[in-house]
């Protein structure tokens, strides 16, 4: 274990001194890149100064939003789908190639109709979400053990009960994975859109930045947002590895 | 046709007549101001495919797509094969790479359009830097799922390392490679239509983003459907293939 910590450390230190040594040479020039340490002291400028806290705001909740929505909708789809074979049979060619299909595609559509809103984004957010809940959901319920629903009969609890206490919990890893899955396509969803095109958040200020040539902005920025979504991808997925070795399907 | 190849392919054709009728009736819904009809959107189409500056456009959006996943392919088997071999870096790097996986990309192609201009190679960057994380991760567990006896087996016949992946893990491993190589075929042609979106003067992606400014409902349309059926047949082609291959295994 601590020679993986320490081969990983030494990847993303050497990767570090490599730029800083470029940068601070000359051989990538200011304008293509600053020198980590300086988007360091940018980013921890930034935060103080408050100036892009609105634009933080409205990305995380514009995210929110979405995921809240493709949770919801994703985990009630998954299980009338689980009980209703047909539907979920003729929808199954749908989610086989959802993911292969530039859901981003859409969003130019969406702006013609909804207009260049929060509305749009989360729509995009929320569609790529949404699959990875309703697939994990499916993959769960369908490796219940049988004998827990059959228990489940026998102590003669009700339907809400089965599905809250013994089928929900049974399933909690796949759909821990579809929240997870659900969680980083939220976050592309909605910075990408505002990338593409919006009037506002976190995405839109990294655009401006770059078409204004203002890198002290531009690079604090990104790093931020790498930093958000690795520490949330990281959180999530130790929760994962929690319950998958709880339920003994991982050793630890 | 296997029986179950008939039920798959009636599912199918049930789900595609669903969403045209999902469209029409949205369409009879909101009416000609928001979008056009499928059938007016496909007319459009027929048109647009027809149309000389078009062309243009496909073949550039084509061209960074090919490039992007030759690319992709090359250095995600190389990649792959020696995080798989290599056990040490690949448990360090593996968990690295599925992070990259989860980072919105997006927020990257600044920092490649300022490395590469705003140039093609911009572009397949781009694409590659989508494209070749599935295959490597897959590459990489098919290696370490290869069963331990044929490894064993080539050693005993003293291969070297080229010759072990050419004639016993490449072989044993090609269904889960095949799933990587899927994989990445659709996340190459994302990448790349993305950077053609944020910043471009052809291509399909710049022609989607140009619809808006022009408020032009059918264009927009004729270019995602085709976008959509591209990709969409694609990929069920792939996935045919790989449920053949993975039977096979």
């Amino acid at each position: 274990m601590t020679r993986l910590v320490v081969y990983r450390t030494l990847v993303i230190g050497g990767i570090l001194a490599l730029l800083e040594v470029l940068c601070l040479t000359g051989a990538i020039d200011k304008i293509t890149m600053q020198a980590p340490h300086l988007m360091v002291r940018d980013l921890f400028r930034m935060l103080v100064s408050g100036r892009m806290n609105g634009a933080i705001v409205k990305t995380l909740s514009n995210t929110v939003v979405a995921l809240l929505l493709a949770l919801s909708i994703g985990i009630v789809v998954g299980a009338v789908l689980h009980r209703w074979r047909a539907l979920r049979d003729t929808l199954d060619p749908l989610f086989a190639t959802y993911y292969a299909v530039p859901v981003f595609a859409f969003y130019p559509f969406f702006i013609v109709v909804f207009g260049l809103g929060d509305l749009p984004q989360i729509l995009i957010a929320f569609m790529l979400g949404v699959v990875a809940m309703i697939v994990n959901t499916l993959n769960g319920l369908d490796r219940v053990p049988p004998v827990l629903v059959k228990t489940a009969r026998i102590m003669r609890l009700s339907q809400l009960d089965t599905a809250l206490r013994v089928t929900l919990p049974a399933a909690a890893p796949h759909i821990v994975t579809g929240v997870k899955l659900a969680v980083a396509y939220a976050f592309i969803g909605v910075i990408g859109s505002e990338f593409i095109m919006s009037r506002g958040g976190t995405g839109y200020e990294i655009s401006f930045a770059y078409t204004s040539f203002d890198n002290a902005t531009m690079y604090p920025l990104i790093v931020l947002i790498l930093l958000a979504s690795v520490a949330i991808n990281a959180a999530l997925s130790r929760w994962e590895q929690r319950l998958l070795v709880r339920r003994g399907m991982r050793q630890s | 046709m296997s029986r179950t190849g008939w039920n798959r392919l009636r599912n199918a054709l049930v789900l595609i007549g669903a969403l045209l009728l999902l469209w029409q009736g949205v369409y009879w819904w909101t009416g000609d101001v928001a979008l056009a009809s499928p059938l007016a959107t496909l007319r459009y189409t027929a048109k647009l495919v027809a149309s000389e500056s078009f062309d243009m456009h496909l073949l550039d959006t084509l061209r960074a797509f090919a490039i992007a996943y030759a690319l992709s392919v090359i250095i995600g088997l190389a990649v792959g094969f020696w995080l798989g071999f290599d056990r040490l870096s690949g448990d360090a790097l593996e968990p690295m790479i599925v992070a990259v996986y989860a980072v919105p990309k997006l927020t990257l192609y600044p920092i490649l359009l300022l490395a590469f201009g705003l140039t093609l190679s911009a572009k397949v960057a781009f694409g590659v830097l989508h494209g070749v994380i599935p295959i490597i991760l897959f590459t990489l567990s098919a290696v370490h799922n290869t069963k331990p006896i044929l490894i064993k087996t080539g050693r005993v016949l003293k291969l070297t390392r080229f010759q072990m992946v050419r004639w016993i893990l490449f072989p044993a491993a090609i269904p889960e490679i095949f799933t990587g190589l899927r994989v990445g075929f659709a996340l190459t042609l994302i990448g790349s239509l993305l950077a053609e979106m944020f910043a471009s003067q052809r291509g399909l992606g710049y022609l989607l983003m140009n619809g808006i400014g022009l408020h032009n409902v059918e264009l927009i349309m004729a270019v995602t459907l085709i976008i959509v059926v591209f990709a969409a047949s694609v990929s069920t082609l792939l996935l045919y293939v790989d449920h053949r291959l993975h039977r096979r295994a």
